[in-house]
């Protein structure tokens, strides 16, 4: 049953993410990112990280693609006849190769390692949620801390960026 | 059971999905999806190992990685409004205001 589901939701992200980068109308292109991100968020629930999961929902889905879909209806883009880079061949060529170096890397990887402290029974007695609260605001307070005080430097940027020139700088220009 | 590197191969595809993106289209915007396509494939990865290896630190990185790419988004988007108020197309290969 996992495996169908793994296959489900990898080859619907798959596809998603391939049409994400080749559709013609930016909208459309918002909408297969939108299916993009609720599959991996599927792939999320599967590996048992269930508030990663809801978070990708939320967060992702509810905020940063609604910001991009704000963006596109206010700019109301017009399809451009030709959609791809000038010169795109020149690049398509070497991220296919890094795209093959990346698979003969990972083909001959044995993917082991030393376990961590949290086993998978550990984790489910208590849910997700509580073992990511107690590791995020124990030993990752520092870091938390760190990201608020980006996410303020962040909304301060996108106002004094996006704010629309008033008098007194209009006329300065 | 499915294994580890059934979960790393769809996060290479699609992280390779989303260099291809940032490389070949023209919208600025559709750029900035294809870098979301590229975090996601990085919180695919550190998901899968976190569950794997039995450790927590993989999915507070991947909460850390949400989280930027909210600001990411942000500033993006409101460089893109800045750059077609000034009238310039909103494609990268004909932006070249910082260029001399």
């Amino acid at each position: 049953m996992v495996a169908f589901f793994f296959a489900y939701f990898s080859l619907v992200s798959i596809l998603a993410g391939a049409l994400t980068v080749a559709l013609r109308n930016p909208v459309h292109c918002g909408i297969a990112l939108l299916t993009l991100l609720l599959h991996v968020a599927g792939l999320f629930f599967l590996l048992n990280a269930e508030f990663l999961a809801i978070v990708q929902i939320i967060v992702y889905v509810g905020a940063i693609l609604v910001l991009y879909l704000f963006v596109l209806m206010l700019l109301n883009l017009k399809t451009d006849e030709r959609y791809l880079h000038a010169r795109y061949p020149l690049f398509l060529v070497p991220s296919v190769l890094g795209f093959a170096y990346l698979l003969a890397l990972m083909l001959q990887s044995p993917f082991g390692g030393s376990k961590g402290d949290a086993p998978v029974p550990a984790v489910l007695q208590h849910g997700d949620t509580y073992a990511v609260g107690i590791k995020m605001f124990s030993d990752y307070l520092l870091q938390f801390e760190i990201v608020g005080v980006f996410l303020l430097g962040a909304i301060i940027g996108a106002i004094v960026l996006a704010k629309t020139p008033t008098g007194a700088d209009a006329e300065q220009e | 059971m499915v294994p580890l590197s059934a979960y790393v191969a769809v996060s290479a595809v699609l992280f390779t999905t989303g260099v291809i993106g940032v490389l070949i289209r023209r919208n600025f915007i559709i750029v900035l999806m294809a870098v979301e396509i590229m975090l996601n494939a990085a919180n695919l990865n550190l998901v899968a190992f976190s569950h794997y290896l039995d450790s927590m630190a993989g999915q507070i990185v991947a909460l850390f990685v949400i989280a930027i790419a909210g600001g990411e988004a942000a500033v993006g988007l409101a460089i893109i409004i800045v750059v077609f108020r000034g009238k310039i197309s909103t494609n990268v290969d004909e932006m070249n205001l910082l260029k001399w």
